[in-house]
This record gives C-alpha cells, sequence and structure tokens, in this order.
C-alpha cells in the first residue's frame, strides 16, 4: 500500500513535468488557431527553441539569456510562417510541414558543426539550467497525505513548470476577455468583420503567431535545459503533435486543453511505470498502446464520436483584402 | 489573381516560377553550407560524383528515386482531390507491414511468379486500407485529413513497434527483426538479372520495382487526366460544389483518392521489403513519405514533374549519403535542411515571386499590353 502510493505521487510529478512542455504549445497552437492560423510546426518551433537554448546556455552560462535567445528565435520561426501563410497566404499546412523539416535538418547540421558528439550540445552545468525553484524536503513516509502531495507532487518543480501552468488561466484571460483576445477571435471566426471594423487582418495574425513563437520558444528551452542538461538531435520526439492533439481534444480552449495535456503527460508518465509489468487479470499492458492513445483518442474525437470538435470558422484560409 | 492582377502566359507560370523557387531553396541551402565553412561548388561536385560516379552510386541513386516516386505520387493524386495526405509515412509503414506478412506466411508455399504480384497488392491494400480510415472520417464525419494523418503516422509506429517486439521477432533474435524471407520473397535486384545474361553489375539494393514505379507514373497520368474518375478528382478538387451540381459525390472521390494515394504509398514496402531488407525491421521506411511531399510540390503534382523531382532527391540522398562519408562537416541531414527548404519555397511562398515575374513580363512585351 505504502509503495502504491509512492509509486502513484511519483507518477504525478511526472504527470506534472512531462505535460509542461504540451501546456506551452497547446496554448501557442490556441493563440495561433484562434486566430485563424494553423500550426502544424509547432513540433518545429519547439525543437529549434531546444537547440538554441542549449547551445547558448552552453556558451553565455546563463538560464536566462538562453531562454530569451530560444524565445527570439522560435518568435523569429512564427515570423516566418506568418510571412508565408499571412503575406503570401501560402498554404499554412505546407508552410508549417517546411518549418518542422528545416528545424529537424538545420539542428542536427549546425549542432555537429559547432560541437561535433554527434549533434548532442555540450552538458550544461547546474548554473546554466532551470533547477528546481525550492529543494525537495523528503518527507517522511508517515506524514500526512496532503502534506506529501504538496511536497512530492507539486513541490521540487523548476520553475517553467510553474509558468507553464500560469500560463493557461492567462491565455483564458487573454483569449476570453481582452480586447486583444476578442479581435484575435474574431479574426479567427470571420476576418471581414474585422477588416470592416478597421483593424487590420494582418497585424492582429501576425501577433498571434509570434506570441506562439515565443511559447513555443519556452517548451523547447523547457525541454534542453531544465528538463535535460543538453540537446539531442530530435530530441521532441512528437511531442509538438501530441500538444497540437491536446489543444484539439481541448476544443481550442485553454482549460479543456490543459485538462487534456494533463491527461496525456499522466498517460505517458504511467506507460513508462508498466513497462513489463504484469496486472493481475489483464497480464502485460501494451506500452504501446498506452502511448498511442493520445493519437486514438484525438481521432475519435474529432470523428465526432466523443462530444463536437469545432475548429474557428475562418481557419486555414487566407486573408484576401477587397480593393 | 495573387500577384498583380495579371495573368501569365503558361510557360512562365509552369516554367519560370517553379524553376526559380527551386533556385531559391538551392541558393539557400548553399548559404548553409558557407555557414559552416565549406564552399558549396565543391560540395555539388562531390555530391554529384557520389550520386552519379560509378554504376554502384547510380544504382543507390535509383533505389532511393523509386521510393520518392511513390510517395510523390501518393502526395499528388490526394491533392487533385483537395486532400493533403500527410499520412504517407505511415501508410508506407503499414504497406511494408502487409507484404511483410503475406511473404513470411506463404514463402514456404508459393514460387517467386505468384508470390510476389500477391505480395505488390498486399503492400497496396494495406496501406490504402491505413489511408482508409481518415479518408472515411474526413468524407462522413468532417475531421480535417491533415490532422487524423499525423496522428496515424504515429499510431503506425506505435503498432509496428508492438508487433516487432511481440509477435514478429524472431525467436533468439538481438535486433527487432522478423525472420529473413526465403529467396521465393525476394524480388530480383538489378545486378543478379545483369548476371543471368551475363553482364556484370555492382552489387545495389536496385530491384525490379523501380519499374513498378515507372509503371505508376503512366496509371496515375491516365487516371488523373484521361479518366471519368479522374476527371472527377479534378473537379472535386477544384470545385466541390460544382461537383455536386454535376452528380458527382464528393464522398466516394474523397474516399477513392485517399486509397489510391494510401495504396501507392503502401508500395513502397514493395521496394524496401521484398526488394531490400528480405525481413521485417522497424523504421525502414526513414522519412520517404515525409520527402514526398517535397517531390510533389517540387513536380506541381504532374508524373513527370514528380518523376524528375524525385530523381533530384534520390540523388540528394545518395549523394549526400557520400558527403557525409567524404567531408567530415557535413551530415546526412544537410539534405533534411534542403528538403525543407524546397517545401517552404515551392510550396509555402509559391507566389511570393510572382508579382515581380508579372511585373517583369509586362515590360518586356509592351505590345501585348497595348493591345
Amino acid at each position: 500500500m505504502e509503495e502504491m502510493l509512492t509509486i502513484g505521487l511519483s507518477a504525478l510529478a511526472a504527470t506534472l513535468r512531462v505535460a509542461t512542455p504540451l501546456v506551452f504549445c497547446a496554448m501557442a497552437g490556441l493563440v495561433s488557431e484562434r486566430a485563424g492560423v494553423i500550426d502544424i510546426g509547432l513540433e518545429g518551433k519547439m525543437l529549434a527553441a531546444a537547440f538554441t537554448s542549449a547551445s547558448v546556455a552552453a556558451v553565455s552560462g546563463s538560464a536566462l539569456i538562453a531562454l530569451l535567445a530560444a524565445m527570439a528565435l522560435a518568435t523569429l520561426l512564427g515570423l516566418l510562417h506568418g510571412f508565408a501563410c499571412i503575406t503570401h497566404r501560402g498554404d499554412q499546412v505546407v508552410s508549417g510541414v517546411a518549418i518542422n523539416i528545416i528545424a529537424a535538418g538545420l539542428t542536427a547540421v549546425l549542432g555537429i558543426h559547432w560541437f561535433g558528439r554527434g549533434g548532442q550540445t555540450p552538458d550544461l552545468p547546474v548554473e546554466a539550467r532551470f533547477m528546481p525553484v525550492l529543494p525537495v524536503s523528503a518527507t517522511d513516509a508517515g506524514a500526512a497525505l496532503p502534506l506529501r502531495f504538496l511536497a512530492e507532487v507539486l513541490g521540487g518543480h523548476n520553475l517553467l513548470v510553474y509558468l507553464a501552468f500560469l500560463l493557461v488561466p492567462l491565455v483564458w484571460w487573454l483569449i476570453g476577455s481582452s480586447r486583444f483576445g476578442l479581435r484575435l477571435r474574431a479574426v479567427g471566426e470571420n476576418p471581414e468583420v474585422v477588416d470592416t471594423a478597421g483593424i487590420s487582418v494582418e497585424w492582429l495574425r501576425y501577433r498571434a503567431v509570434m506570441i506562439c513563437g515565443a511559447l513555443c520558444g519556452m517548451a523547447g528551452t523547457y525541454l534542453a535545459i531544465a528538463q535535460n542538461a543538453a540537446f539531442t538531435p530530435n530530441m521532441t520526439a512528437g511531442q509538438g503533435f501530441i500538444a497540437l492533439a491536446a489543444m484539439i481534444f481541448g476544443k481550442w480552449r485553454a482549460f479543456p486543453a490543459l485538462a487534456a495535456c494533463l491527461l496525456f503527460g499522466f498517460l505517458d508518465a504511467v506507460a513508462i511505470r508498466l513497462q513489463g509489468v504484469e496486472i493481475a487479470g489483464i497480464g502485460q499492458v501494451p506500452v504501446q498502446l498506452i502511448q498511442a492513445l493520445p493519437y486514438i483518442l484525438t481521432v475519435i474525437l474529432l470523428a465526432g464520436f466523443i462530444g463536437r470538435a469545432v475548429a474557428p470558422k475562418a481557419i486555414g484560409q487566407p486573408y484576401l483584402k477587397e480593393r | 489573381m495573387s500577384g498583380g492582377g495579371r495573368d501569365l502566359p503558361g510557360w512562365l507560370d509552369a516554367g519560370l516560377l517553379p524553376a526559380v523557387n527551386v533556385l531559391l531553396a538551392l541558393f539557400a541551402g548553399g548559404l548553409v553550407v558557407l555557414l559552416i565553412g565549406e564552399n558549396p561548388l565543391h560540395a555539388l561536385v562531390v555530391l554529384l560524383r557520389g550520386a552519379f560516379g560509378d554504376l554502384t552510386a547510380l544504382g543507390y541513386t535509383l533505389y532511393y528515386t523509386t521510393n520518392f516516386i511513390l510517395t510523390g505520387l501518393a502526395v499528388a493524386v490526394a491533392f487533385h482531390a483537395g486532400l493533403f495526405n500527410i499520412g504517407g509515412e505511415g501508410q508506407a509503414y503499414i504497406g511494408g507491414l502487409g507484404i511483410g506478412l503475406l511473404l513470411l506466411a506463404l514463402d514456404r508455399y508459393l514460387p517467386a511468379i505468384l508470390l510476389l504480384p500477391l505480395g505488390l497488392v498486399a503492400a497496396a491494400a494495406f496501406g490504402a486500407a491505413f489511408a482508409f480510415v481518415p479518408a472515411w472520417l474526413q468524407a462522413w464525419r468532417g475531421s480535417h485529413v491533415v490532422i487524423t494523418t499525423i496522428m496515424f503516422n504515429f499510431i503506425a509506429s506505435a503498432l509496428m513497434v508492438y508487433l516487432m517486439v511481440n509477435v514478429l521477432i524472431a525467436p533468439g533474435a538481438l535486433n527487432t527483426e522478423s525472420r529473413g524471407i526465403l529467396p521465393s520473397g525476394h524480388l530480383p535486384q538489378f545486378h543478379t538479372i545483369a548476371a543471368a545474361f551475363g553482364f556484370e553489375l555492382p552489387a545495389t539494393p536496385l530491384n525490379l520495382s523501380l519499374l513498378w514505379a515507372l509503371a505508376c507514373c503512366v496509371l496515375v497520368y491516365l487516371y488523373v487526366w484521361r479518366s471519368r474518375w479522374g476527371y472527377a478528382l479534378r473537379v472535386v478538387g477544384h470545385a466541390p460544389r460544382a461537383a455536386v451540381y454535376a452528380g458527382i459525390r464528393p464522398q466516394r472521390v474523397t474516399i477513392a483518392a485517399m486509397c489510391i494515394s494510401g495504396a501507392l504509398a503502401g508500395s513502397v514496402g514493395f521496394n524496401e521489403i521484398a526488394g531490400v531488407h528480405h525481413r521485417l525491421l522497424l523504421d525502414f521506411v526513414a522519412g520517404y513519405g515525409f520527402t514526398g511531399i517535397a517531390v510533389a510540390l517540387m513536380g506541381r503534382n504532374n508524373p513527370l514533374g514528380i518523376l524528375l523531382a524525385a530523381l533530384l532527391f534520390g540523388t540528394l540522398y545518395q549523394g549526400g549519403a557520400e558527403l557525409a562519408f567524404e567531408i567530415p562537416a557535413f551530415t546526412r541531414e544537410m539534405v533534411t535542411v534542403l528538403q525543407g527548404f524546397v517545401i517552404l519555397f515551392s510550396g509555402a511562398l509559391a507566389y511570393m515571386n510572382r508579382p515581380w515575374i508579372v511585373r517583369l513580363h509586362a515590360r518586356l512585351s509592351p505590345a501585348r499590353e497595348a493591345g
């Protein structure tokens, strides 16, 4: 029993850690897509940011500078996406695919050129990383459950984890209640109306893709210099797509998307812990099935079998101003 | 229209504009080469020698080209119906599973002449079946095919890991590989065919599936441009509402297009499993499905264009491997970068250069403007 509790608490703590990059990326995708710009390129922006943060941290020795650099680079990639699909009205999906592939290639090429070691960046010292804000105090097993939950699940994370979870109410407020958010949603649903009101559709969408980029930058930084101590090629490993799935699963709304991120993070944390474990009556649980569940659930949701996921109305359509 | 409000003559729109885009992509790639302190021209020479320098190199180049023709055609067929199939990677993976299962099941009982065509059918059928689900969901439940095919890529990958690790792994094998397929399930490679006729060719993975890929170019051309079904496909792609008025059922066309697309991607398994690896294994698709997107964009979804673009990417893959081998500063990922640039410039930014080409054309042909 005691052992189960310990495993359970550690799984919950792991859930928060795994969910953090998903939350950043899901919020990033949400801001972009509510403005009508599809973003398949979350994965690529996160990967490029991870590489940037690890490289800058290795050179500068400062985690904060690394974070800013990664956010700047991912914002630039967001601008590239905007340049292609807002200014030149290119296909948003194609542009996202291009950014993913360019990021995967360039991070490997530059990593090997700058650092050797098969594309891995140098291992970072503790000072150049985001480390747990509060030192974990090992609670004794006899402590009350709420106290243990507080210490072992909610405590002991680094700054970016808390930032990610603070971001959700912020995005919720920004999209739902602020003037900017109202216009942003209008631009995603009915850009003609916004244009008629004398507000620039393009500038609004550009701001959305820039915010999206900056948030992907935080996700990548978390992966490379908070959760890990270096960049390894293709370290995002599909998490950008899981975040995309979580955003859709959350029906393009902040708190439901957070719930989906936590669910997918939990599945991942459980999958690792169930590897090779026999469960009475079921036998071995296929880990791959649990890992594929986020994707399967999203497909089922999109098919309208559990509620209806309705995308913003003008999503994917470039806006052509009438002259 | 999007650029300057003037139409361009066909050769500028279909010839010059794509060429300018590809050149821009190559130029951007050259800048990256400069960035890592190498000479782009020298790199190009090494790359071309690595891809065409001798018969071994040529064999490998054409072997890669085979895969790119198939995945490029797969993206193109879906595209003509207005669908973006990003699932080529997963469909190729499952297609390989299909032919692998069939060959492993029947290689003891059937001769090659029966076994290999059956294998091709299995690869295409599995690929098509795996594309059918996203297609059906798009047609009847309105879920976006882009998102579902992305999800299906990951599902394919998880499924293959599960099957390979738990079911198909050969007893006692150190790698996650199935048992080897018996020779009756081996697609003849060009060098063995040549040897039978008394020629000597160096051993390369190039096999008869190249002929299948070339045949697919012709078949796709006949299907899309010379058949009723292809007409329906293009109408649905260009004007879905007009299609309904014309008595075409868009749902059916969507499903047919995606299944054909999946079958084309699935037949990558014909090359990889029956032609090269002769066993089932993990990750044999190695990004060919994604490269198909670049190939289709570059080839403008036209079989001839796709053939040329596939040859270019075959050259880049093989030449890039040679480049990485000869110049230590290079890695194979350089090719990935270039592929990304092609998708960016020939796809997302396809119309960026249109306005100035329109202006240039207007200035150079004043007579027509006056008329």
